[in-house]
């Protein structure tokens, strides 16, 4: 019971970051019907920018509180992955909107590949020591789950800017822009919406919850390095498959279902599958919930059907 | 061939006669060349005939059906693991190539048929999605397939599998006739050599069968496609499972050239660099597939070699090494080749395709 209670706690950790990177990818398909690759690699610039800067403030600063540090960090990442997102969608998305499905998705890929060899040029190949500014010491609210400081902390913020967003695209005139561009482009530009400029903010409003998530990943694992955010980017990616795709709620639903699954799934596949199986196959479950999700229920858990759009 | 030919620049368009025997004369004494310059430069050239191989293949898949597969390299290393099973001191057990090659390849398309099933309903985005976690699948249970019992050896893989042996003819030692002796690597680049030109001849005559023209009906407009009675199930199936086959062949080669097989092998960056390939050589191309692989093996191994030293020389150490090199031109290539010429180097022929979908706008 308590490995059960454990792994729950786990999964509601890794979830809430799933679905903070899920929502990345849900606005922009939401606008674009793009798949965007190198949204995990945003994740990791967002991770690798946040370390760069607390190694700076503790050279300069040594003496400074380490919220605040950790605060200064997240503050330098996120406009760093903005201008990123915003390079990425002028640069080389905008000029593809028109053409034929395949060629944007392919520039997407050759994307998080050149951002993953960049980030390898400028950080190296090492895994760097993420520093612990929050305590992790375990704390007990239950006897024998274990949750600490910086998990807590995970959850609350990405609580917080979950619900920062939804109100951002439910309530202001900006998010009633971005909705009109997501239903159809065209008419929206009709109604005097500035479309380039909403796809462009999408992108750039992606890439801000990206670096958060980043950071909460470095944070969580202690560790980054420059290929840390393809794996994370890809789950995230099924998880806004899995709430249904252009679906605000259905990522975030689905980042907390996925990251669940996920953890209860690694804490249980060796004793289900009779020690054939061990938690190393633990990256597996994202693809098979993938698999399923897209041929028995495609429009996911809350969305509308969108997997046959050619 | 003939789009080969027009692919030569200058040359090609004006005198076709010329460039076919200087394109033969070069393939067959590109080795030599090769040699000049040192043997690695031959084990390079073996290993752009590989390419061209999986390109070839995966063309079927991408460019001639319109289906994105991100896992492609997973039916290559289904070839190659079942050499290192069949052939392998491994399992001790040792077949002949004649068995081993053909099941490698059957087992090759059965796996394409599994990832096809169940993405026949899915298009584009989507279904490069899930053959990336196809391949990604595979890979995982290459690297933990040592546990409980111990299947593929883990991280390590499999060494010493058996080298090609044509009835007798072990290819892997050198052949000595009188007192003049030819290396082996020169030997795996004639047999090769023969095989590229068997899928490329195969292939041509696939395009422009009925297959090949359901295909490229399907890819330019599934509906009408089905409209007009193509069974489209059947032809995605019939896609995945003739790329694969050529990727499971290109594996079992690979390992019997190799005589090692890892997962390393095997990663998505693999995959990708196939595909960028054939997207750099012009996708539904079969000169494409040909070019792309020639210098996207090449281009990065001759960078190796000019790049090294000039850092050297300027900076006085290394900054960017061979591998970070590779995946920065795979990846430009890739971006900047769909932003400035999406048809690809070698755009294909207009009869059998239209690359004008490829501009926009469509």
């Amino acid at each position: 019971m308590e490995t059960l209670l454990q792994q729950i706690v786990n999964g509601l950790v890794v979830g809430s970051v799933y679905a903070l990177v899920a929502l990345g990818y849900t606005m922009v398909y939401g606008i674009l019907g793009l798949i965007n690759f190198a949204h995990g690699e945003v994740v990791m610039v967002g991770a690798l920018t946040a370390l760069q800067t607390l190694l700076l403030l503790m050279g300069i600063a040594p003496d400074m509180a380490p919220l605040l540090k950790l605060a200064i960090a997240v503050l330098v990442a996120m406009p760093v992955c903005m201008i990123l997102g915003f390079l990425m969608e002028r640069l080389a998305y905008r000029k593809l909107r028109n053409a034929p499905r395949l060629a944007p998705l392919i520039t997407a890929i050759g994307m998080s590949f050149l951002l993953q060899t960049l980030a390898m040029i400028i950080w190296g190949r090492n895994y760097h020591t993420f520093p612990q500014l929050i305590s992790t010491d375990p704390m007990q609210p239950i006897p024998g789950v274990f949750i600490t400081p910086v998990q807590v902390t995970i959850v609350i913020v990405s609580a917080l800017v979950m619900a920062g967003l939804i109100l951002l695209v439910t309530k202001t005139r900006l998010g009633r822009a971005m909705r009109a561009t997501a239903e159809n482009h065209r008419v929206a530009a009709l109604m005097g919406v500035d479309t380039n400029a909403i796809i462009a903010l999408t992108f750039v409003i992606g890439a801000a919850l990206a670096a958060v998530a980043g950071v909460m990943f470095a944070s969580n694992y202690g560790i980054a390095h420059y290929a840390m955010g393809f794996m994370p980017g890809l789950k995230a990616f099924t998880a806004a498959v899995l709430g249904g795709i252009g679906n605000l709620g259905g990522a975030m639903l689905g980042g907390i279902v996925l990251g669940l699954v996920e953890a209860v799934g690694a804490g249980y596949i060796e004793t289900m599958t009779f020690g054939f199986l061990n938690s190393s196959y633990q990256d597996i479950f994202a693809f098979v919930i993938l698999g399923i999700v897209l041929i028995f229920r495609p429009t996911g858990l809350l969305g509308e059907r969108v997997s046959d759009r050619a | 061939m003939n789009e080969l030919i027009e692919a030569v620049p200058f040359l090609g368009k004006r005198n076709p006669r010329l460039t076919k025997w200087l394109i033969i004369i070069v393939a067959l004494v590109a080795p030599l060349i090769a040699a000049y310059f040192g043997r690695s430069w031959m084990r390079i050239l073996d290993f752009a005939l590989l390419y061209m191989m999986l390109a070839l293949g995966l063309n079927l898949v991408v460019g001639f059906a319109g289906l994105l597969d991100l896992g492609y390299i997973a039916f290559y290393a289904v070839g190659a693991y079942t050499w290192a099973f069949l052939a392998s001191p491994h399992f001790g057990v040792h077949m002949p190539f004649w068995i081993v090659l053909p099941l490698g390849a059957a087992f090759a398309a059965l796996a394409g048929i599994i990832l096809g099933f169940p993405v026949l309903r899915l298009r584009g985005d989507y279904l490069a999605i899930v053959t990336l976690g196809f391949g990604e699948i595979v890979r995982i249970f290459m690297n933990n397939l040592n546990h409980p019992v111990n299947i593929t050896n883990g991280p390590q893989g499999i060494n010493a599998l058996d080298s090609l042996n044509l009835f007798g003819w072990n290819l892997s030692q050198s052949l000595t006739i009188g007192d003049f002796k030819i290396h082996y690597l020169y030997l795996y680049y004639y047999f090769f050599l023969l095989c590229v030109v068997g899928s490329i001849i195969f292939i041509k005559r696939l395009q422009i069968s009925r297959v090949g023209r359901a295909w490229a009906a399907m890819r330019d407009d599934e509906l009408a496609a089905k409209a007009i009675g193509i069974n489209t199930r059947n032809m995605k199936l019939l896609a995945f499972a003739l790329g694969a086959t050529f990727g499971g062949v290109a594996g079992g080669l690979f390992g019997s050239f190799q005589g090692f097989v890892s997962p390393e092998s095997f990663s998505l960056m693999e995959s990708i660099a196939v595909l960028t390939m054939v997207v750099f050589g012009g996708m539904g191309n079969i000169a494409g597939a040909v070019v792309g692989a020639l210098i996207l093996t090449a281009l990065p191994e001759i960078l190796r070699h000019i790049a090294l030293p000039v850092q050297e020389a300027v900076f006085g150490t290394v900054i960017l090494d061979p591998e970070v090199l590779r995946m920065l031109l795979l990846s430009l290539a890739m971006i900047l080749m769909m932003l400035l010429r999406p048809a690809g180097l070698v755009p294909a022929h207009a009869r059998y395709s239209r690359p004008e979908l490829l501009k926009g706008g469509a």
